[in-house]
């Protein structure tokens, strides 16, 4: 009877130990989830001001002057496109 | 040894003479009552902490570890057809202030936070020295800027999580768009219509914090933030880029007051387009003017003009009056109805039906408008959408002016013909010309991306009045029509003139309304483009001047735009050979 109740006692330890490793554990992992959540929002957000600043670089009014001024691009005269070969639609 | 000795000492005890004594029974019954009374106290108390006032309780020490964290959820975009953006929330920051403990900054730290959040140290000492607790130092801040403030860890200043719109395409979609206030709410444009739709709401969670701060566990069940939903325009950035920048170029040629373009896809009823002028930029908003911030092409109506005289002639072919090669008299160039006169501005002799779109005769018209009774003017007009709101939701939009027809004189009737004494707006105007486009029938206007075309619309021609007016409005475009300048290299397209003068308190003014509208390509119509400008101011003032270089402009490059293939023979070198498209 007495050997039982230390054998038991043992185990209700041990179990009472795991609880506090698992319960210190999960939090540590739940930390870790929130920080990567975090990064998750930050990298969004971050996704967000790229989008508008490529929006920014690539209004139409800026492409036609780089296209006109740098590229000095200009629209094709009337010569310079030729009719398609008949039967092609 | 104690245990031994207690029987002898018991024995002492029970024999001494105090116990001999008797007691007075009242004495050990109070002291009993006095022990209940305690502990019936202490129970009360007890189930006073426990049962009665347990919330509160639980209430404060969960206060000790528990927080609500508010997750916020970011308003939805408005992205163009082809996922271009053109409003799109980011996150900022708006710093401020418990004046009473920010009053504690050294000099040194005072200086840094103006420095950091571009304030000058006067503006900062005055906002500080308010009374109220609490105070904006500044909003909007760049979340960079506002994690260099947190690092300076200043007392009585904190900050607060918001969000910043912006419009990337600027002025160029300002009055399709339009735009938020500080707090998120729409205040103009899609941003108004579609409030609730882009509108994101918050979720919250509850967790355990420890003593550092750190979130340790969620409790109960969180709400999830739900993100505004993104709204997709039927708007094409490209087209809409086309018709802007032309507006905007012949606004400042003709020194015009204002000006508005609309393209509509006939084959779904979407606005590809729709550009004003004078327009502003919704990013930066600090001197705006009501002029500005007007949606001219939808909240503005004028008086339309020769571009109503196809939808007479269309009345005449579908009743049967005409057809396209009758002749109409238009000698000598005026009409007398009742004590007023009709007169062209160039006199015409006999001209077919198709002659007088071709050279916009303003007294062929009237002879045929007063060949039919009224009742069937108004309900045509009626039935493309005159007199109507267009229901495309934006916000004050406006149905122009039809009066009923039981008023009419003939010469009411008459200049109504030829587009006086009825009012539309442009986008009116260009949807009703949809009727010419498709098989003679009306669809309703779409401003979000349509998923499929629309297959049939309210009848109000036949099919075949519809070719007979296409082919009548190409004629215009030559040579000998009013608007060679509308035609469009390498497509075959058509449209009416209008020059109208300007109602000016009751009296027509020497102001006129320069306008454009037409169809592109006539073989098989995609698109209707219908321009408008206001008091051309540099001399010349007729649509086939003004406003037709605009519609060659826009349609041309719209239909290149949009892959359409070329239906009409390009002018080359080499001449001789046809090209091989229909």
């Amino acid at each position: 009877m007495f050997r039982l109740n230390i054998a038991l006692l043992l185990v209700v330890v041990s179990c009472a130990l795991a609880v506090v490793t698992s319960q210190h554990r999960g939090r540590k992992l739940f930390q870790a989830l929130e920080g990567e959540q975090e990064r998750a929002r930050q990298l969004e957000v971050e996704f967000g001001q790229l989008q508008i600043e490529m929006s920014t670089w690539a209004t139409h009014p800026r492409i036609e002057k780089v296209a006109r001024e740098r590229l000095q691009m200009v629209m094709p005269s009337n010569a310079a496109r030729p009719p398609l070969p008949a039967g092609v639609r | 040894m104690v245990v031994r000795r207690r029987p002898s000492r018991s024995h002492r005890f029970a024999e001494s003479p105090v116990l001999q004594l008797a007691l007075q029974g009242w004495r050990s019954r109070t002291v009993g009552l006095l022990l209940m009374a305690a502990f019936l106290l202490l129970v009360g108390r007890g189930f006073y902490l426990q049962v009665i006032n347990n919330d509160f309780l639980q209430e404060k020490g969960d206060s000790r570890y528990l927080r609500d964290i508010e997750i916020s959820a970011s308003r939805g975009k408005v992205i163009d057809r082809h996922g271009d953006m053109l409003a799109v929330s980011t996150p900022m920051r708006s710093v401020w202030a418990i004046p009473a403990d920010a009053r504690a900054m050294s000099g040194e730290q005072k200086k840094l936070l103006a420095d950091l959040v571009a304030l000058k140290l006067r503006e900062l000492d005055g906002k500080l020295a308010s009374e109220k607790g609490f105070v904006f130092i500044k909003r909007q801040v760049p979340p960079q800027v506002a994690d260099q403030v947190s690092q300076l860890k200043l007392p009585g200043i904190h900050q607060e999580r918001e969000y910043r719109r912006f419009y990337p395409a600027g002025e160029m979609t300002a009055h399709l768009v339009g735009f938020t206030g500080v707090d998120d709410k729409g205040l103009e444009g899609v941003e108004l219509a579609f409030q609730h739709a882009l509108l994101g709401r918050a979720g919250a969670r509850t967790v355990i914090r420890d003593r550092r701060g750190n979130i340790v566990e969620d409790v109960g069940a969180t709400r999830p933030p739900q993100d505004g939903k993104d709204i997709t325009l039927a708007i094409d950035s490209k087209v809409q880029y086309l018709a802007y920048s032309q507006l905007k170029a012949a606004v400042s040629e003709h020194k015009a007051k204002a000006g508005g373009v609309v393209v509509i896809d006939t084959r779904t009823g979407e606005i590809l387009a729709l550009a004003n002028l004078p327009t502003y930029n919704p990013n930066n908003r600090d001197s705006l003017t009501g002029a500005q911030l007007r949606n001219r092409a939808v909240t503005d109506t004028f008086e339309p003009g020769s571009t109503l005289k196809p939808f007479t002639i269309a009345l005449a072919l579908d009743k049967g009056k005409v057809r396209y090669d009758s002749i109409v008299d238009c000698a000598p160039g005026r009409l007398s109805i009742g004590r007023a006169t009709v007169s062209d501005a160039h006199p015409h002799g006999k001209l077919t039906v198709a002659q007088v779109i071709q050279k916009s005769s303003n007294v062929g018209s009237s002879k045929l408008a007063l060949s039919m009774p009224p009742r069937e003017m108004w309900e045509m007009f009626d039935g493309i959408g005159f007199g109507q709101v267009p229901q495309l939701g934006f916000p004050g939009e406006v149905s122009g002016r039809l009066r009923p027809w039981k008023n009419w004189k003939p010469i009411e009737q008459a200049t109504m013909s030829y587009g006086h004494g009825i009012s539309v707006s442009l986008v009116q105007l260009a949807r009703a010309y949809s009727v010419f486009a498709r098989d003679g029938d009306l669809v309703p206007l779409s401003l979000l991306k349509a998923e499929a075309p629309l297959l049939r619309g309210a009848p109000v021609f036949s099919p075949q009045t519809a070719r007979e007016v296409r082919a009548m409005l190409e004629m215009v475009v030559s040579k000998e029509g009013t608007a060679p300048k509308a035609a469009v290299l390498g497509y075959r397209v058509g449209g009416k003139t209008g020059t109208a003068h300007k109602l000016e308190a009751g009296a027509y003014a020497n102001k006129y309304v320069s306008s454009f509208v037409g169809i592109g390509p006539i073989s098989e119509p995609r698109l209707v483009v219908a321009v408008m400008i206001d008091e051309p101011g540099s001399g010349r003032y007729y649509g086939g001047d003004i406003a037709a270089p605009v519609f060659a402009q826009v349609m041309g490059g719209a239909l290149r735009t949009l892959g359409v293939l070329p239906d009409a023979p390009m002018v080359t070198a080499d001449a001789g050979r046809r090209p091989g498209v229909m």
